[in-house]
């Protein structure tokens, strides 16, 4: 077998198990680890193709698409991140003061 | 024609700039960069229009590398009637925005909603694969931020939910482009176009980018997270959502099916997708019909009608792709009223149940008269956009003999009929005497009329955008 082919074999079984945890898990934090693992099998498979022509230096292309896609997921995971964090802070403010009426700036739905 | 082929930058670059500078001046200045962006990209995207218009397709690559390292974009008669329709029913959610949603949100929906609007003209541009897909995710992240804007708890869960599962949309589309790369070593759609052949790899490649892009759009039964999502969202955000930045990833699945896929694969998937299409139309009408909250009632016909665009792939005819194009524009249009003007009636008397209309015809008539015309396109009744969408792909389910299409149509009209109905009775009978009615500024009332008088126009003129559609429909 060749290694390139190992390498994206593994690429997709990582994609598969963070497709599994994405859509078995209800913790958002959990969801979001789940979706940087499938991130990661993609971008596996990408390097794997990049060597997919064993002779003479590797193909360049997949290359650069992996950098832009580690920008995209960092970028996707720190507003998830976020978002989870500012969700668990007023979740907790209204745990905390039963009576008070949760915040809101605006007229709801 | 370099030159002229550089327009296509503008519809780009003027959003961009625009939401830069709104972020950078603040509360003073926000409204009036936002209005000369707004301005300036609507002209913009007009002269491209006209020019392709003129002139047929347009080609550019970017930074003057060409097709097979670089990256290329191709403006056809479909991108530029989409950047039409995203440059007039952007504008008209975001002038109702302003009085709808609080200060700062004010401040800061504008400059993420002029982000939206250049990540979705980039998306409309691009011809390379993987531009593609980075044009989705920059929708998608701006899209999030603005479902979460109001940072109450309903909008950032609304927010996580869509990002959560926009996310694995996108990674199912990358793989499967990943696949095709290995395969065919290019990202160039036109390329791909040509040495796509039938096989394993391409099959599955085929599934991952449609099974993604129907997550994010999306089709039944992958629609879970829409109805939790439109009602978390603030009026304004959820008429973008379900008007503009859902026809996004719809755009890309037609033109990459319809190009790229369709020779080679066999017509049996195609008519998977019509089914499941056809499943969207009848479950989420009747999922509209049962509903007890305004907002729900729209947000499940939002259901239905992205059902009726994937009956395009069964037929896969140039009038099944004319009347699929037709019903993204004029849904777009009709859907954005229906949306805004619900925005009006929960702003005058703060009410979310569909008893909440009852006899409010009366005191805001030109919401709901837009309110019936968003409707009558909904449903399909001539003079309508929706009417010449549903009457070509009613023709085509005749002409490719695949008549059961022609009753998916008719009964998602009964259905679609019956709900908009439900909600325009109530607002005719007597106004109860204890509601008290807060008056809405005149702008917010004209909004949702102006967005329901082009769904009015595309029924009565739609030779225009026609030919236009027509225009590089075969490469």
């Amino acid at each position: 077998m060749n290694p390139w082919l190992v390498y994206a074999l593994s690429g997709v079984a990582l994609f598969s198990v963070g497709l599994v945890g994405l859509f078995s898990h209800q913790h958002v934090v959990k969801r979001i680890l789940a979706s940087n693992i499938t991130g990661s099998g993609v971008l596996l498979v990408l390097v794997a193709l990049a060597r997919r022509v064993p002779s003479g230096p590797p193909d360049p292309v997949p290359h650069a698409l992996v950098l832009t896609g580690i920008v995209v997921s960092v970028s996707s995971t720190a507003l998830g991140v976020a978002l989870a964090r500012r969700m668990a802070r007023l979740q907790a403010e209204a745990t905390h003061s039963p009576e008070h009426e949760p915040r809101s700036d605006g007229e709801g739905p | 024609m370099t030159s002229v082929a550089a327009l296509m930058a503008w519809p780009v670059i003027l959003p961009l700039l625009g939401a830069v500078l709104a972020l950078l001046v603040g509360r003073p200045g926000v409204r009036l960069v936002a209005g000369v962006a707004s301005v300036a990209t609507l002209m913009a995207s007009s002269r491209l229009a006209w020019e392709v218009a003129h002139q047929g397709v347009l080609r550019q690559s970017i930074g003057g590398w060409g097709a097979p390292l670089g990256i290329e974009w191709r403006a056809d008669g479909l991108a530029a009637l989409m950047l039409l329709t995203i440059a007039l029913v952007g504008p008209l959610i975001s002038v109702h925005a302003l009085d709808h949603l609080g200060d700062r949100e004010d401040r800061e929906f504008l400059p993420l909603w002029l982000f939206v609007w250049c990540a979705l003209n980039a998306l409309v541009l691009s011809d390379d694969a993987f531009n593609l897909y980075v044009t989705l995710e920059l929708t998608t992240l701006a899209a999030v931020a603005l479902i979460a804007v109001r940072r109450d708890l309903p909008g950032l869960d609304a927010g996580l939910r869509y990002l959560l599962f926009a996310l694995p949309g996108s990674l199912c589309y990358l793989l499967g482009i990943a696949l095709l790369y290995g395969a065919h070593a290019t990202l160039d759609v036109g390329t791909l176009a040509q040495r796509v052949q039938p096989g394993p790899v391409t099959w599955v490649a085929a599934g991952l980018v449609t099974v993604g892009l129907c997550l994010k759009t999306p089709l039944f039964p992958l629609h879970v997270w829409l109805p939790p999502t439109y009602t978390g969202a603030p009026t304004p955000v959820t008429a973008l959502l379900s008007a503009l930045i859902s026809k996004g990833s719809f755009y890309v699945l037609l033109r990459l099916w319809l190009e790229v896929f369709a020779p080679v694969l066999d017509a049996r998937v195609g008519q998977l997708l019509g089914v499941l299409g056809a499943v969207a139309v009848l479950w989420g009408s009747f999922l509209a019909l049962s509903q007890t909250q305004l907002k729900r009632v729209v947000a499940y016909s939002s259901v239905a009608q992205i059902g009726y665009l994937f009956l395009v792939f069964p037929m896969a005819t140039s009038g099944a792709r004319a009347g699929a194009i037709y019903l993204v524009v004029s849904h777009a249009a009709a859907k954005a009223s229906m949306f805004v003007a619900v925005g009006n009636i929960h702003q005058a008397v703060g009410i979310t149940a569909l008893g909440g209309v009852q006899g409010l015809a009366y005191r805001m008539p030109f919401t709901f008269l837009a309110m019936a015309l968003g409707g009558i396109s909904l449903i399909g009744i001539p003079p309508s956009g929706g009417f010449i969408a549903k009457w070509l792909l009613l023709n085509e389910s005749i002409g490719t003999r695949q008549w059961w299409w022609a009753l998916v149509l008719l009964a998602g009209s009964l259905l679609a009929a019956a709900y908009v109905f439900r909600i325009l009775r109530g607002s005719f009978l007597p106004l109860p005497a204890e509601v008290k009615v807060r008056s809405i500024p005149l702008r917010n009332e004209l909004a949702p009329l102006a967005l329901a008088l082009i769904a009015l126009v595309l029924g009565l003129v739609p030779w225009f955008p026609l030919e236009l559609l027509a225009i590089g429909a075969s490469r």
